[in-house]
């Protein structure tokens, strides 16, 4: 991620800013500039998630990118928000414990790093809603 | 004084290591360590936590206890002495983290292990004298230890953050007192990893001299006992000086009970006598004084003296208690802890 691409993003990471579209109630993360719905007469408003969701389905990847690869083995999931939107997360609990319907929260994680001397990424990861 | 604590958060990595792990691993006596620190087990931060976001889950914690409103808070201050930057400052992230910019003023503190209760001094005079709204001050750290020294026993991870201001108080900062001198107990020169200490040098003229000082100054000042006090909290690097201080200087050891978090979370450096605090207020009721000085090597020590009000029950259980975070660890062996500290370079 270069760093004018992850400070354009800033917001929606920290802290799950998406969108709402007050004509057809629906809800997106990432944000949409339109309604795919409603299109031009849609009335798209940012909306803030409270960052509770469930897991839909999930990995544990043992063969990663290089930028992850002290990371592994790690948990990658499709998280379902209690709004409706999905949106693929890290999920950081035992891995005995994920499954699917698990019920988790919004933590605030570094995402990763360009390097030793580089920008850090910081951003939304999930957590058990039962931790801590 | 007319200013206090509106509100507060802490958070703690959920991993830890055990004293013995740490021991079997130098050929050191466990027990002469457990004896001599009284630290049973320390916290270690995920590999995906740092300062920053110690600093941000403690502050999003205070904000959710007390229901404030980020946009009233005019300054957010963080002390720490791992902060992940040496340049661009942890409360930046934090301020945007908790959606409190842009209409405020921002800055990192450093100061040892009382960079956290210095922030903490500096919203009081920003709220008190109208600038501010409301002002955070947050002690977070991941603290570092050298591979086989004794700080590896001690330096833990942690931080606490609270919401200073003049009304709906819970806890009224009665007065303050600082005691501040040039003593060379304890360094990390720019760049270094690892921080240096002067041994036995960090007691005497470091920790008691300061602490001593700064806690009988404020009493003084203020025309206060131990006595007058429900609760102590001193810095904790270990667990064996606050409670030789609190002797030293006349408070019991159920005063200091509460507060004393150290032998199951290690020293937090800058949030270690905040955890202290927000453990404290956790049990306190309202009417209850609370006497607490910090010490930050290099060295300096800041004494408060808090008096609690009735709000604190409405707003007690409203996030997560240091109990609560205390509770339910993941322990992990040695190679576990280095690859999460980074002592593994890969």
């Amino acid at each position: 991620m270069s760093v004018p691409r992850f400070w354009r993003r800033l917001k929606n990471l920290y802290n799950l800013i998406g969108t709402h579209c007050k004509k057809c109630g629906e809800y997106y993360y990432p944000p949409r500039n339109m309604c795919p719905k409603c299109r031009r007469i849609g009335q798209v408003v940012p909306f803030k998630f409270k960052g509770i969701g469930e897991v839909v389905t999930f990995t544990i990847v043992h063969s990663a990118a290089k930028d992850f690869a002290k990371n592994t083995p790690y948990i990658l999931a499709i998280i379902k928000l209690e709004e409706g939107p999905h949106l693929t997360s890290q999920v950081i609990c035992n891995h005995n414990d994920i499954h699917i319907g698990m019920k988790v929260k919004s933590a605030f994680r570094k995402l990763g790093e360009e390097s030793e001397k580089g920008m850090i990424y910081y951003g939304t990861k999930f957590v058990p809603l039962a931790d801590n | 004084m007319n200013v206090g604590i509106v509100s507060y958060g802490a958070y703690i990595p959920r991993y830890r290591i055990k004293i013995e792990e740490i021991a079997k691993v130098w050929g050191d006596d466990a027990s002469s360590i457990l004896d001599g620190l009284m630290i049973y087990e320390k916290s270690v931060p995920d590999m995906d936590e740092d300062t920053i976001t110690i600093a941000v889950e403690a502050a999003r914690h205070a904000i959710n206890r007390a229901g404030v409103d980020p946009g009233r808070i005019g300054a957010i201050f963080t002390g720490s002495e791992s902060h992940p930057y040496a340049v661009k400052p942890t409360s930046t992230v934090v301020a945007e983290a908790i959606g409190a910019t842009p209409d405020l003023t921002v800055a990192d503190f450093e100061f040892a292990c009382k960079a956290g209760t210095a922030a903490i001094q500096a919203c009081m005079g920003l709220a008190e004298s109208g600038i501010v709204d409301l002002g955070m001050a947050i002690g977070a750290d991941v603290s570092q230890g050298a591979p086989g020294d004794a700080l590896e026993y001690s330096a833990a991870a942690g931080g606490v953050a609270y919401v200073i201001g003049k009304e709906n108080l819970i806890a009224k900062i009665e007065s303050t007192y600082s005691f501040t001198t040039d003593t060379p107990d304890f360094w990390r020169r720019e760049g270094m990893p690892y921080p240096e200490h002067g041994g036995r040098f960090t007691g005497e003229p470091g920790y008691f001299k300061h602490v001593t000082s700064a806690a009988t100054g404020l009493m003084k000042r203020m025309g206060t006992k131990p006595s007058d006090y429900n609760y102590a909290i001193f810095h904790q690097p270990n667990g064996k000086f606050p409670t030789r201080v609190a002797k030293m200087l006349g408070f019991s050891g159920e005063q200091i009970k509460p507060g004393l978090v150290v032998p199951r979370l290690g020293n937090t450096y800058s949030g270690s006598c905040m955890m202290g605090l927000a453990a404290t207020l956790d049990i306190a009721k309202p009417g209850d004084r609370i006497f607490m000085t910090a010490f930050g090597s290099g060295a300096g020590s800041d004494a408060f003296s808090i008096s609690v009000t009735d709000r604190i029950d409405e707003i007690r259980n409203r996030a997560p208690s240091v109990e609560k975070l205390l509770s339910n660890p993941i322990y992990m062996d040695y190679a576990t802890y280095a690859k999460h500290k980074g002592k593994i370079k890969l």
